[in-house]
């Protein structure tokens, strides 16, 4: 029989853990495709020391982990000003020009070194036959001219289940394993003692053994993805994991920026993807490359119907636009099922079988097995839940459904922090920040601090190629600013007892009370990450617009939820970790409650419902232009511990087409 | 789908350097009990079924059981990862078997080339190390 009090994971926290103190120049926070792209390039452009901290292992870490089935980033033949165009109409108008031209700028070269390193892409034959990533090969890479196969204008299908393998491994053979550590999760950011508004370094611990980093810098990036399970997911079982994006990211890259008084922007933007409901695998292929419809409740193909027409016509030039903007597409749909026309089914049959018509059988063998890879690469369980349910897809359609909220920056999201622009005439000044009169390119506005990926804002639809061009461009900023500072030494406030205080603050207390009660669970003394990751997740839910109730929240919502925000901002102090692994837990909700307090707060500012679809301010329904055709950003002042709300100027780069 | 390890198979990676599916798991799930030595997923509810501990496991121990608050039993899907492909073993509910295999890579595994010895010539442009390599031009937006 177990004994009581028995921590659940098997690496059992001590009080005291060792400590390990670093002094580097540049140090990388995270290990996903912005950060590979960091690693890849930095040694290329200086001698600094660097190092680089992954929550995880870099061969599976980040929301590339599983695979993916498509890179939705290639500009190729293309322009650029297009992509710029086509981002800006998917996120309602208001977005960073600068940043994503800046970014479709570097891409593809991003995508040819993929190709280069061994990611297999598809590609058009010369009879224009679609052929795999191996039978591809023999047209030559995309360098070199080759044509890709497009699902979308911008989008390009690989056989990417081992991409994220690939891109890890040129990442660390760039850097260097002995500048990377792996397994150690960087929890709070450190301000510089002497200097104000300035990074001075970070601290974290080992999920594998008892110690703690304390790690000063000259510079950082902080690329440690997006942020989920922060409202109730619609699986609340064993499928809590399934989350459409990567279950473990924590909101860590904006909680972390944050708590040093990085400015935010546009955090009250927020992803809701509509995806095959429980296994939330990707519907894109399924419209773009398979052109399926879906169908309401009654057999209709809603979307091209005269009421949604109408219904779009009232959001233009966006909901006008050849391609609708994904908050609009969910906010078609969930006008149907609270009609009581659900449920929304893809028709996958109607679609195979309109295309197989014009196939021999052997093309169609192949379609059918592209149809499969789509999830095979990227949602596995997906795959499975078709098998369970006997599911083939010519045979048998698949219902959809938006899911719980996400905040992310990189995909069809735009919620992150405020960064400096490129140092070029065409960039407007108020989209430059500078230290010491230089502009850093992707800096944010804490002197010396970083981010790229899904922590940028304002500027989505970047997805793994764009991540990883843009930790790529970070890390020559970085270098550049080494160079120019190199006289700087960081200077930390805090002993490294008051750190490790912080950072072992849940094991301290889990050690001084476990043997209060006789189930380690239930204790008055604490409470476990697990029991506050619910609290945060009912909380919002209810209150946050969740789906509870279809993406709705009021004045009066919004003031509920921040009351119990501020409840569970006291009550994290009372955290326990039995273990590394709980520990891990414990500063992951941390930084989940502070994400979702930012995202409600910006929800609270802007007075207009500028994402239908996604969320809905019911007191202030509809896009109001006249007041609020502006970024929303905000400051944590960490003197004063008080919010800042600021209206940011939109200036328009690219004229409309 | 939380993945699950089978008993008989499991050895605890004794003959490896560090246990596989706890080295790869990106939510840090797997770990091993030193004890048994055997392997198992301390928080099924979190797993995002990603397959890293099932197609990293030496000896094949690992396989996945969709969510039980979902999906019905007695399907599965099996991967074996070889150096170039995938291959998949799909299994319905109802017995249908559905084999798939798919590329995964077109290089030998540690080649991606890491360009050590590049080195940038000007910090100032915006040019990215490869780009300045190839004498790209940078574009401004017609604007």
């Amino acid at each position: 029989m177990a004994l009581p009090n028995k921590p659940l994971g098997e690496i059992k926290a001590v009080r005291d853990p060792e400590v390990v103190e670093k002094e580097v120049d540049i140090l990388i926070v995270g290990g996903g495709m912005a950060a590979c792209g960091t690693a890849f390039e930095i040694k290329k452009w200086t001698d600094a020391s660097v190092l680089l901290c992954d929550k995880a292992a870099m061969e599976r870490s980040g929301a590339v982990a599983q695979g993916l089935s498509a890179i939705n980033t290639y500009i190729g033949t293309n322009k650029i000003e297009d992509y710029v165009r086509m981002v800006r109409n998917d996120l309602m108008g208001i977005v960073r020009e600068d940043l994503i031209y800046d970014l479709g700028c570097h891409v593809d070269d991003s995508v040819n070194l993929f190709e280069e390193w061994g990611l297999p892409m598809w590609k058009k034959s010369e009879d224009g036959k679609t052929l795999d990533g191996k039978a591809g090969q023999k047209m030559g890479t995309l360098k070199a001219g080759a044509t890709p196969v497009r699902t979308g204008k911008w989008q390009i299908m690989i056989n990417g289940e081992s991409y994220k393998r690939i891109v890890a491994e040129a990442a660390k053979k760039a850097l260097g394993e002995e500048n990377i550590i792996e397994r150690c999760f960087i929890v709070e950011l450190l301000l510089d003692a002497k200097e104000e508004n300035r990074i001075a370094g970070a601290v974290g611990f080992s999920v594998r053994e008892n110690k703690v980093y304390i790690i000063k810098c000259k510079t950082m990036m902080v690329a440690c993805g997006g942020a989920v399970n922060i409202y109730q997911p619609r699986s609340v079982g064993e499928g809590m994991g399934r989350a459409w994006y990567p279950v473990w990211n924590a909101g860590s890259t904006y909680t972390m920026a944050m708590k040093v008084g990085a400015e935010l922007t546009m955090m009250e933007n927020r992803f809701t993807p509509a995806r095959f409901k429980d296994g939330y695998g990707p519907v894109g292929a399924w419209f773009l490359l398979f052109k399926a419809k879906t169908l309401n409740g009654l057999g209709e193909n809603f979307a091209a119907g005269d009421a949604a027409k109408a219904e779009l016509a009232k959001f233009a030039p966006y909901g006008t636009a050849a391609i609708t903007p994904t908050c609009l597409r969910n906010h078609l749909m969930l006008f149907e099922m609270k009609e009581g026309r659900g449920p929304i089914m893809m028709d996958t049959v109607t679609a195979l079988a309109t295309i197989a018509a014009t196939m021999s059988k052997k093309d169609l063998k192949h379609l059918e097995s592209e149809a499969w890879e789509d999830f095979l690469d990227m949602t596995c369980g997906q795959a499975n839940l078709w098998c369970a349910q006997n599911c083939e897809p010519e045979k048998k359609n698949s219902e959809l459904m938006p899911t719980e909220p996400y905040l992310l920056g990189s995909h069809s999201g735009c919620c992150g922090i405020w960064v400096s622009g490129p140092d070029f005439g065409w960039v407007p000044d108020s989209y430059k920040i500078k230290y010491k009169d230089k502009v850093y390119n992707r800096m944010t506005t804490v002197n010396g601090l970083f981010t790229s990926g899904d922590g940028i804002g304002a500027s989505g639809h970047k997805f793994s190629s764009g991540s990883h061009a843009e930790g790529r461009i970070v890390a020559k900023s970085m270098a550049r600013f080494v160079r120019d500072n190199a006289g700087f030494t960081p200077t930390i406030a805090k002993s490294t007892k008051e750190l490790v205080d912080i950072v072992y603050k849940p094991v301290r207390t889990y050690l001084d009370h476990c043997n209060y009660t006789t189930a380690t669970d239930i204790n008055p003394n604490y409470v476990k990450p697990s029991g506050m990751a619910f609290r945060l997740m009912k909380a919002t839910h209810e209150y946050g617009g969740g789906t509870a109730t279809y993406y709705q929240l009021s004045n009066k919502s919004l003031e509920i939820v921040m009351d119990l925000l501020k409840t569970m901002h006291e009550d994290v102090e009372k955290l326990a970790a039995g273990d590394l692994h709980e520990l891990m837990r414990c500063w992951e909700i941390e930084h989940r409650i502070w994400t979702v307090e930012a995202h409600l707060r910006h929800i609270q500012f802007r007075k207009e419902t500028r994402y239908p679809g996604f969320y809905y301010q019911a007191d202030h329904p509809g896009q109001d232009d006249a007041n609020w055709f502006c970024f929303v950003n905000s400051k944590y002042d960490v003197k004063a511990k008080t919010w800042q709300m600021i209206k940011k100027d939109y200036v328009k780069i690219i004229p409309d087409a | 789908m939380p993945s699950y390890v089978i008993q008989e198979k499991c050895d605890g990676c004794k003959g490896g350097d560090k246990t596989a599916c706890m080295y790869i798991c990106p939510n840090d799930l797997m770990v091993l009990d030193p004890n048994a030595m055997k392997a198992y997923n301390q928080e099924p509810n979190q797993c995002w079924e990603c397959f890293s501990c099932v197609k990293i496991c030496p000896t094949q121990a690992i396989e996945v059981r969709g969510y039980s608050d979902f999906v019905p039993l007695g399907s599965s899907i099996m991967p074996m990862l070889g150096t170039e492909d995938v291959m998949w073993t799909c299994k319905f509910r109802n017995g249908l078997i559905k084999r798939f295999k798919f590329p995964i890579r077109t290089t030998a595994e540690g080649a991606a080339n890491a360009y050590n010895d590049l080195k940038g010539k000007d910090l100032d442009s915006e040019l990215l190390s490869t780009e300045e390599a190839d004498g790209y031009t940078l574009k401004a937006p017609n604007a």
